[in-house]
């Protein structure tokens, strides 16, 4: 779960790492007061969404005066931010922070990751802060320090000091940043982070170390001992059709096709969009509907699927272990008659209980192609959409 | 013994007690696994499925001597129970439990140093289908019926395709020595390249199907491994080709978040140490048949 930028200020601020003045506004006028508490001559006025690279798209504006900070609001709000990041839908922009413009010597990079070859916290960071972390590994990669932390007994002040040391600030700086990294790997221990990047942590021309930036993720599997962050999530930044599957507790990733997916398991789900693709098709979901699924659970599967506009055929692949066939078949004919599904369907039940799944399908009299195999579901499926585009064509 | 599990396996439940465990525990035992017992603190002394009940795992081994235990417990009490086993001298431990927290898992890793190599516990999981080794014992949540006793290992991080490549070898008369789920998470308890070196040392797997997918190090690590060290053909499968950059497709470590880390170039790095691999998710029998009845030839 991603948060925004202010928000992840606000808890690193809570725990000593500086960061700019700022306040959060929802309208110009709320950001022209802003300015006025937040005092100075300068300010930068950022895009609240969930993606990097802002600056670049316009999410990111330095103003000199209330004219300047209510127009750049104005232009910003209610409008999608499209960065390199978002993808062509782009995401939209409904909270603005504005901070005072800080004066910058230095620019560095200072990030937190979860490494899976070491299963560890990695801590990452480079003198050559300011440009992505892709950028950095490939124009400045000897800038690059490295360190992991011991998950028994955390992180120590001497790697902190290693890394301040590595970065080659100046002696009297090197207490400051030993002390912001520290704090940082407290922060992201203690809400179960699975990311936290600070970039740029900027050295001022006043001898202060600052968290210009901050971007951070958290292990959605620890979100039950973390309700503070919990209530951090901002669905406005998710795909819509996201949000509607994971309110309903199914595994839902909106893609960009034609084909809409009701699977179990992710391996499986993954493998039948693959086949998908293979047999000339785009898949337009990646959809697990977990172990244990009922008649109204594979009935939400399809009112997820069908809330999509571009799905124009829905293939169901089910190799059930502790899930039955049989209720799948029954949640598939509650959902052609409640749902309503007016797309072809092509329908594969594989495992426990497959005939008796195959036999209520075909009792239903209900237009349901059934397949056998995995190919032979993946190849109906694109054969039925392509009948069907060429109908609507006609 | 085909490897990790057999007939003799002693085996207990943690987390017995629950709709979960119970179903699984009685599911298990009717496969012909020898179920000695369970965990369910504050239960002990009870029976549950004619079984006895304990408080803690330490005095489910010191009674019932099991070797092997499986996990059901919910997430957030799951990593405590693993390292219970650990402690307890359990030597194979499945965890099945899914929404384990990152670093839970590592500090479970690390507390699991603490033992010598020879007295450490080996975990699968989590997140993972379980155990089976076909026609003796499943340690597991897959349905038994779709495996045929054989000669093939499987070793996969997802529960599902793994039963769809043993339909599909089953469905050609090809038999399973033994088959892993090690899970979908980041951070596991056994990795590919552990499995591949038990399968490797087995006298009754003559070939092993590796089930992959998008994010993490893993099947990389194991193709290197195979080239280097591997004398029976390793066959692989990466799902996850249509799957965009940097969003999590289900299981909470399938992400591509770096190079190396997307279906495409993880099918590079294996054929280039010489793994054979499955084109598509339909193929996994055909591919495994060619595979041995090449090998039959070479004889």
């Amino acid at each position: 779960m991603d948060i925004h930028e202010y928000q992840a200020k606000e808890l690193l601020a809570r725990h000593g790492v500086h960061v700019p003045r700022g306040g959060l506004a929802y309208s110009p006028e709320q950001a022209t007061y802003r300015a006025r508490e937040i005092g100075g001559s300068k300010w930068v006025l950022k895009a609240q969404v969930h993606s990097g690279a802002r600056g670049k798209a316009g999410g990111i504006k330095l103003c000199a005066n209330d004219e300047e900070i209510s127009n750049a609001a104005e232009a910003m709000l209610g409008r999608k931010l499209v960065t390199q990041q978002t993808g062509p839908r782009g995401k939209l922009i409904s909270r603005l922070y504005l901070e005072e413009a800080v004066d910058i010597a230095q620019e560095l990079y200072v990030g937190f990751v979860l490494d899976r070859k070491e299963e560890r916290v990695m801590i990452v960071a480079s003198a050559a802060g300011g440009m992505e972390i892709e950028d950095i590994v490939e124009k400045a990669p000897n800038s690059i320090l490295r360190t992991s932390v011991d998950p028994g007994v955390g992180m120590q002040r001497f790697q902190a000091r290693e890394i301040a040391f590595g970065l080659g600030l100046d002696h009297n700086l090197i207490g400051k940043a030993t002390e912001t990294i520290f704090a940082c790997y407290q922060v992201f221990r203690d809400y179960d982070a699975s990311m936290l990047e600070i970039n740029p942590l900027v050295v001022t021309r006043d001898g202060n170390l600052i968290a210009l930036d901050a971007k951070m993720s958290f292990d959605e599997n620890a979100l039950f001992r973390r309700p503070e962050i919990s209530e951090l999530r901002d669905k406005s930044q998710e795909d819509p059709r996201e949000t509607f599957a994971s309110d309903r507790g199914l595994s839902y990733v909106g893609l960009d096709g034609n084909i809409g997916c009701i699977i179990n398991g992710a391996g499986l789900a993954m493998a039948t969009m693959d086949m998908i693709k293979i047999a000339g098709g785009e898949p337009a979901n990646f959809l697990d509907i977990g172990g244990g699924a009922s008649p109204e659970r594979v009935a939400k599967s399809f009112r997820a699927v069908l809330g999509d506009k571009n799905v124009e055929t829905i293939l169901v692949n089910i190799f059930a272990g502790i899930n039955r066939c049989d209720w799948v078949a029954e949640g598939v004919i509650k959902a052609i008659r409640e749902v309503g599904v007016n797309v072809p369907l092509v329908v594969r039940l594989s495992g426990t209980r497959a005939e008796e799944g195959r036999r209520i399908l075909a009792d239903s009299g209900e237009a349901v192609i059934v397949a056998d195999t995995l190919a032979e579901a993946a190849e109906k499926a694109v054969a039925a959409w392509r009948a069907a585009t060429k109908k609507k064509a006609a | 013994m085909a490897i990790l599990l057999n007939r003799s396996t002693r085996v207990i439940v943690q987390g017995f007690t629950g709709k979960i465990g119970s179903f699984h525990a009685d599911d298990m035992k009717r496969y012909g696994t020898k179920l000695v017992g369970g965990v369910t603190p504050g239960k002990g002394g009870q029976k549950h499925l004619g079984l006895p009940v304990f408080n803690t795992v330490k005095g489910a081994v010191r009674e019932t001597r099991a070797e092997a235990s499986i996990v059901f417990v919910p997430p957030p009490f799951a990593a405590d129970s693993i390292m219970e086993a650990a402690d307890a001298g359990i030597k194979l431990c499945v965890c099945i439990t899914d929404g384990i927290p990152s670093q839970d898992m590592m500090q479970v890793k690390r507390y699991m140093l603490r033992y010598r190599y020879e007295d450490r516990m080996r975990l699968i999981g989590p997140n993972c289908a379980g155990v089976i080794t076909p026609g003796q014992a499943l340690m597991g949540i897959m349905p038994g019926s779709i495996y045929l006793p054989g000669r093939v290992g499987i070793v996969g991080r997802s529960g599902t395709l793994g039963y769809e490549a043993a339909s599909q070898m089953k469905s050609l008369g090809i038999g399973v020595s033994t088959s892993v789920g090690i899970g979908g998470d980041p951070i596991n308890g056994s990795s590919f390249k552990d499995m591949l070196k038990l399968f490797e040392q087995d006298d009754e797997t003559d070939a092993v199907v590796m089930i992959g997918e998008i994010g993490g190090p893993q099947e990389a690590e194991a193709a290197i491994w195979a080239r280097d060290n591997m004398r029976k053909p390793l066959i692989a499968y990466i799902a996850g080709l249509s799957a965009p950059k940097g969003r999590r497709m289900g299981h909470a470590g399938a992400i591509i978040s770096a190079f190396g880390e997307s279906a495409q170039e993880k099918v590079e790095i294996l054929k280039d140490a010489g793994v054979v691999i499955v084109p598509t998710p339909s193929s996994f029998g055909e591919v495994v048949a060619d595979t041995l009845s090449r090998m039959k030839k070479a004889a």
